[in-house]
């Protein structure tokens, strides 16, 4: 590629067209206000919930080694006040976010291996497999969502993996379609055709054209995936199937609002672990809005 | 591009949520080599291809609650029976009892039967049948979904036509904003908010709505008093679900109109004289509308994941704070039977939405 482009560019810094394309999305991306609104709500969050364990140690989180008082209002101490166990709500927020966005990252990176690895398997396959894939696909749409992913952490067990599994086992389908009709498109494309002509078996051809070649759309749909992973994190912990004894922002509603919190009236320990949510949410959204319109032709054209 | 000739392959390239081509429930596509331009199927033929398809759905239903309830639980029994001190011969009793030392398919075929003829087993936690536990809760959760349906859908329809038809405008950005912001908020935490400043009251100023349940137990339960009561009962648990869901409602219906912006036959009206408004009325909104329909029917799998939250926010004695009920225990036949219900409830929709677009679409109609 080099050699054969090299003495057309002599001298100039020879860019591989791939960079080329990265650094005209950056620029593009750039331009929407929105999308950087939403970066930096969430580059926040995320030094945040990295640097918490430097600060924040079981001796502020542990319900049985905390003084604090009990459902204190916001003070000079405790900013945001305390819970109905004396710890201060701030660093509960604060430490809250780790566990929040990391199920919320797993479940998505889940929900996108099996929806890219069932799109690309059914627009590959375009036989009896991926119609019976699409079928699949289509069943689970119809399905109501928070009924099967309450009952399936509900069968497999408090806690963070089995809420893990349960979202990435509602979540996949709208991947999969869009990853089989985009799997579609590249291997209508003369590369794919060259390729098979040249002896490339099926495995052969789903890793090394059509997954290089899915992979942007990949991504620009996790950033959509994880805010609605989030979302459904937050309410299964909130309706007790997380684990009691971590902190994370589900769990902290959880606690407020059948914990007592609630009727005393306690606004600071209820206020704050919604809005985290909700700004988390937001930002992945704009971000994820923003992106597919740099993305997508279609939509350059229409305010 | 009608719902009844997507064939299996044919859709859109890079095709988003909102404008992805609306696929019904599957039965055997109707058109395969033929494509896009595939002759409608006459009415009966229609009628059968999606009935057939909402029956397999069911039956896919059934596999996985059997598979889910039945299957992967490690021990029914010992979930049971914990905390309770039982020997070893009556947790035995009780297998047998149960019918777990049956093989895997005899259980699946009763279960089948039992299910089919509504025996949806028995609760754990109340110790009476999930049926008539489900049959009991039903009413209140149709009333609480169908009046949020009702009042989210046009609204959402409304704000969504009139947002974009003016593309961009400053209408557009408020609307889209707000509905941007309320997808982002946790239901339940929304219902949260909306329970304290109304009903627990902020500061000095007391509530002036009930915190919840569906009526009070101290006024008459019959007559005109009953039904005031339970409407006022109604309202925040409505508005909460009104405010997550209407936003979906919004972004369908504008695409759907910017879809039509450009089309001749809206040039056509306008240079017929009529005004901007009764383009928008009569020649865009019914075209907009036709795609939406489908949308918001196949979207309602998210009002019935917003009542779970809703109700059990506030204790309306419906599904879905069964639903929630069942899964402290966790109670598992109680479990399936609202997983059931909700799923059929949901695919019985969607069939409706399907034979409804049929009758709807005028391009059918004129033939």
């Amino acid at each position: 590629m080099t050699a054969l482009d090299a003495p057309a560019a002599a001298g100039a810094a020879v860019r591989p067209p791939r960079f080329e394309s990265a650094r005209r999305f950056a620029r593009a991306f750039l331009r929407r206000r929105s999308g950087i609104a939403g970066l930096a709500v969430l580059a926040a969050f995320t030094v945040l919930a990295l640097v918490a364990p430097l600060f924040i140690g079981p001796d502020q989180l542990d319900v049985t080694r905390v003084n604090g008082p009990l459902l204190a209002s916001p003070s000079a101490h405790y900013p945001l006040g305390t819970d109905q166990a004396g710890r201060s709500v701030l660093l509960m927020l604060i430490y809250g976010s780790r566990e929040s966005l990391r199920v919320g990252v797993i479940a998505t990176l889940l929900t996108l291996v099996i929806g890219s690895g069932i799109g690309i398997v059914a627009g590959h396959y375009g036989g009896l497999v991926g119609r019976l894939l699409m079928h699949l696909t289509d069943w689970f749409i119809a399905l109501p969502g928070m009924p099967l992913a309450i009952s399936l952490a509900a069968v497999l067990g408090q806690g963070e993996t089995s809420i893990t599994i349960a979202i990435a086992v509602t979540s996949w389908t709208g991947t999969a379609r869009l990853i089989r009709a985009q799997t579609l498109a590249v291997e209508a494309r003369p590369f794919v055709e060259r390729a098979r002509a040249l002896g490339a078996g099926h495995g052969q051809i789903m890793q090394r054209q059509v997954l290089p070649n899915v992979m942007p759309l990949i991504l620009v749909s996790s950033t959509l995936t994880i805010a609605g992973a989030m979302l459904s994190e937050a309410t299964l912990t909130f309706l007790g199937l997380g684990d009691p004894t971590s902190v994370t922002w589900g769990e902290m509603l959880n606690q407020a609002f059948f914990n007592g919190a609630f009727t005393a009236d306690a606004w600071w320990y209820i206020l704050p672990p919604g809005l985290a949510i909700l700004l988390v949410v937001l930002g992945f959204t704009l971000v994820g809005r923003a992106v597919e319109t740099v993305l997508d032709p279609r939509m350059q054209e229409r305010p | 591009m009608t719902v009844s000739s997507v064939a299996p392959g044919a859709d859109g390239v890079g095709a988003d949520a909102v404008e992805a081509e609306p696929v019904p429930p599957p039965g055997p596509g109707p058109a395969t080599a033929a494509g896009r331009r595939a002759p409608r199927l006459p009415w009966p033929g229609y009628l059968g291809t999606k009935l057939v398809g909402a029956v397999v759905s069911f039956f896919v239903v059934l596999v996985i609650g059997f598979v889910l309830f039945n299957l992967m639980p490690a021990d029914p029994v010992r979930t049971m029976t914990r905390g309770r001190p039982v020997s070893p011969e009556q947790m035995a009793q009780l297998r047998v009892q149960l019918g777990l030392n049956r093989p895997v398919w005899a259980r699946f075929l009763s279960y089948l039967n039992d299910t089919v003829h509504g025996n949806l087993g028995y609760s754990w936690q109340y110790q009476q049948s999930v049926g008539s536990l489900v049959m009991s809760r039903l009413g209140p959760t149709l009333l609480l979904m169908g009046t949020s349906f009702l009042i989210s859908v046009v609204l959402g329809l409304w704000l969504g036509m009139r947002s974009g038809w003016r593309a961009g405008s400053l209408f557009d950005r408020l609307t889209s904003g707000t509905a941007l912001a309320l997808w982002s908020v946790p239901t339940f935490w929304l219902g949260m908010i909306l329970l304290i400043v109304f009903s627990v009251g902020i500061g000095p100023v007391s509530g002036i709505l009930p915190a919840g349940g569906m009526s009070d137990p101290t006024l008459s339960q019959t007559g005109m008093v009953h039904y005031l009561d339970v409407a006022r009962h109604l309202i925040l648990p409505a508005v909460t679900l009104v405010l997550v869901a209407y936003a979906q409602y919004v972004t369908i219906m504008r695409s759907s109109i910017i879809e039509q912006l450009g089309s001749p036959y809206l040039l056509t009206a306008r240079a017929k004289g009529l005004s901007d408004a009764a383009v928008r009325r009569k020649h865009a909104a019914p075209n907009a509308l036709l795609p939406s329909m489908t949308m918001i029917f196949m979207q309602l799998g998210l009002l019935v994941s917003g009542a779970v939250t809703v109700e059990t926010v506030y204790s309306w004695p419906g599904l879905g704070y069964l639903t929630y009920e069942a899964l402290k225990i966790p109670d598992l036949p109680l479990l399936q039977g609202t997983f059931i219900v909700f799923s059929a409830s949901v695919i019985i929709m969607n069939l409706l939405a399907d034979l409804l677009y049929r009758v709807l679409d005028p391009r059918v109609r004129a033939t």
